[in-house]
């Protein structure tokens, strides 16, 4: 409050009246913030973010709820415990890919080449595998390394030369592919050995089923007993606290989904270890996109480049880093697709693969602007491309209306992400 | 011609900034031709000119945004160089740029430590930054609703403080703000200069870029004016007016603003 010039009567109380000073956490003091308190409070602040376009993951959970109940009434199959852990074997793969585009995303840029590089590091590590007889851990390490190399070059030639990250892509997307159909050489397929750990990890690990509900336990456990922490030392700094209840009530939410879907998963062949994993990578770059200042960078660098680099922060080291990290995870994807089908070949990678991890990481809810978006998009937005396929295929659909379908779903995501951008700008939430 | 006549800089003060002879160029136009300025600790000195007379471009010399084609550099006695923004910063030179330099997608807390954040047990320790965010915001008197809201959800008023609040954090020997009043209310642009003082008697060295000759003089404790991209005088504040200092940044005695002024007392005279 300012003592050198006059004010206004009613500008008067406020911030720095000692009573409410004792009150009220630090965060909470000034008269504007419109008090919400209670679970009530809690419901309205939630309303009125959904109204300004404050979305999050909400229009994808909606989405994939309704595509079920489309489905499972169409074929009462499709929510069978058998179908399902199909489901989840069958996400995998392009959602690990999509990981990678989430991160390119995030930052306002794109690739348009992770088909052809996850073709591509299969087809290295079939070959070294299978025909040179390498061992399975250093050929799976050549076939990341590829694809760490491919994104580190992307990166360097987008942050040398300035070329847009579209075209660097599409120029790998070409090329790439004919690499990956010299790797495999005249036969154009190798089939990877039943027996390979590589293919019992895809197709035959699952994990034993009180392992998995011990763990789902064990998820919820650390998010409430984190949550706790974070309040117990944002008391001791003086600053607002979540109500214990709201963290109840967000514990057991978090305990249902995941507790439900083990116990759906295990009446047939139990939690894929494969999906796991993927699971694991998800929960991991949320982390190192929300909680670290790499990510925080990321953010900041797809929100205003300009802004991040006076801010001191590395922008160059920050796209190579994200170039690589998504040719990374293409690779992976690329692996575990051929492990997933015990073998690569001419078309791994091709078809629809680009589009479709392109398209959960939009479809999850990673605006295509730069700067907002969440890890999670990558597994959202796969179940929902995933459960679309699988479902035609049961109502005896193929390629034609799952092309159309999947097309129409994408443009809808994309619609929703400018529309509530839009939404966020007129509410001042951009 | 009024512009030369300032006496020169105290000789007590041992200058924390200085800059001999910098020059730039950007294609066919000479943006800066040999300027020198200073700035010592304890310090507030205002830097003026004109649209075009190359204040900017001293500016984010000084920041390290561009490199100057000549000249050199000192800081705290030592020849400096500075290839890039985070330089200036490690150096101890902090800058609030004009443009503000927000992340409109992060919240204010992340705004405010956006390139140093601060960690505790291995990721971000957002309880302590946001505890840090009240003080430094406090500190300037800033009346930002949530510390957790967007950026792009504040007003310019609170968006400039933000900036500002920003640039104190890594404790700088330098304070370089460009326009800091411009978007501002009374109130707020009344805290700023009471900033601007505060900050001077911590001992900062501040570079105060202003249009406003109200402003200037209110604070500054030298002025140095740049005209056509070269210095055209520095003035000590408690011996010039504010008529000197338009004098030498429209390069005549007789300009626009001196012809108005005696236009209005001619006027009131004859009242």
């Amino acid at each position: 409050m300012s003592t050198t010039t006059p004010e206004p009567a009613q500008e008067t109380p406020a911030p720095v009246d000692p009573t409410a000073a004792n009150i009220l956490p630090a965060d909470l003091q000034d008269e504007r913030l419109i008090g919400q308190t209670g679970v009530s409070g809690a419901v309205r602040v939630f309303l009125s973010r959904l109204r300004s376009g404050d979305l999050g993951a909400l229009p994808v959970a909606i989405g994939l709820i309704i595509i079920w109940i489309i489905f499972q009434s169409l074929n009462p199959a499709f929510l069978s415990s058998r179908n399902l852990v199909n489901l989840t074997l069958q996400s995998a793969a392009i959602g690990t890919i999509a990981i990678g585009i989430v991160l390119v995303l995030l930052l306002g840029e794109i690739d348009l080449s992770v088909g052809s590089v996850s073709g591509l590091a299969a087809s290295i590590v079939g070959v070294s595998f299978v025909k040179s007889g390498w061992p399975l851990v250093v050929a799976i390490l050549a076939g990341l390394a590829v694809g760490a190399i491919i994104g580190i070059s992307y990166g360097l030639i987008f942050t040398r030369f300035g070329v847009p990250s579209f075209v660097i892509t599409l120029a790998g997307l070409l090329g790439f592919l004919g690499l990956q159909l010299k790797v495999l050489g005249e036969t154009g397929s190798i089939n990877i050995p039943f027996e390979s750990s590589l293919t019992q990890f895809a197709q035959q690990s699952f994990l034993p089923d009180v392992v998995a509900y011990v763990l789902a336990l064990l998820v919820v456990a650390a998010y409430a007993v984190s949550r706790l922490r974070a309040n117990s030392r944002r008391a001791a700094a003086g600053l607002s606290v979540t109500p214990v209840g709201a963290i109840a009530v967000r514990a057991a939410f978090l305990a249902v989904i995941l507790l439900v879907p083990v116990f759906v998963l295990n009446k047939d062949r139990g939690v894929s270890v494969m999906f796991l994993v993927f699971l694991g990578l998800v929960v991991i770059m949320d982390f190192a996109i929300r909680r670290t200042r790499w990510g925080r960078s990321v953010m900041a660098v797809g929100g205003n480049v300009e802004a991040a680099r006076r801010a001191g922060i590395n922008v160059r080291r920050i796209y190579v880093s994200v170039f690589a990290l998504c040719s990374t995870f293409a690779a992976l994807g690329g692996i575990f697709a051929m492990a997933r089908l015990s073998s690569v070949g001419q078309s791994s990678g091709g078809g629809d693969t680009n589009l479709n991890a392109i398209a959960a990481a939009v479809i999850g809810g990673t605006s295509l602007f730069g700067g907002r978006g969440s890890a999670y998009s990558a597994l959202l937005g796969i179940l929902v491309l995933q459960s679309i396929s699988n479902g035609l295929n049961l109502i005896n659909l193929q390629s034609p209306e799952l092309y159309m379908i999947t097309g129409a779903v994408l443009l809808l995501a994309v619609t929703v992400d400018a529309v509530s951008r839009r939404s966020r700008a007129a509410h001042g939430r951009a | 011609m009024t512009a030369t006549t300032s006496p020169p800089p105290a000789p007590t003060k041992t200058a924390v900034l200085s800059l001999h002879g910098i020059s730039k160029r950007f294609g066919a136009v000479q943006a800066l031709s040999g300027v020198d300025f200073d700035v010592s600790s304890h310090e507030v000195v205002a830097l003026v000119g004109d649209n075009g007379a190359g204040k900017s471009t001293l500016v984010k010399a000084i920041a390290g945004v561009y490199q100057p084609d000549e000249g050199t550099m000192e800081f705290d006695g030592k020849p400096a160089t500075v290839h890039s923004p985070a330089e200036a910063q490690k150096l101890g030179i902090a800058t609030v740029f004009q443009d503000l330099a927000l992340c409109d997608n992060l919240d204010v807390v992340a705004n405010l430590f956006l390139g140093r954040e601060l960690y505790n047990a291995g990721s971000l320790d957002e309880v302590t930054m946001e505890k840090e965010s009240w003080r430094l915001l406090r500190q300037l008197s800033a009346r930002i609703p949530s510390v957790r809201i967007p950026v792009a959800s504040l007003s310019g008023g609170q968006r400039q403080t933000v900036a500002i609040a920003r640039s104190l954090l890594g404790d700088p020997k330098v304070v370089m703000l460009d326009e800091p009043t411009a978007a501002l209310g009374v109130a707020q642009t009344a805290e700023v200069l009471n900033l601007v003082e505060r900050l001077r008697e911590n001992g900062h060295g501040v570079i105060l870029i202003s249009h406003n000759m109200s402003d200037v003089m209110a604070v500054a404790d030298r002025v140095t004016v740049l005209r056509l991209g070269r210095n055209n005088g520095t003035f000590d504040v408690s011996q010039t007016n504010a008529q000197e200092i338009i004098a030498a940044i429209t390069g005549a005695t007789t300009n626009a603003v001196s012809e108005r002024a005696s236009r209005r007392e001619q006027s009131e005279e004859q009242q």
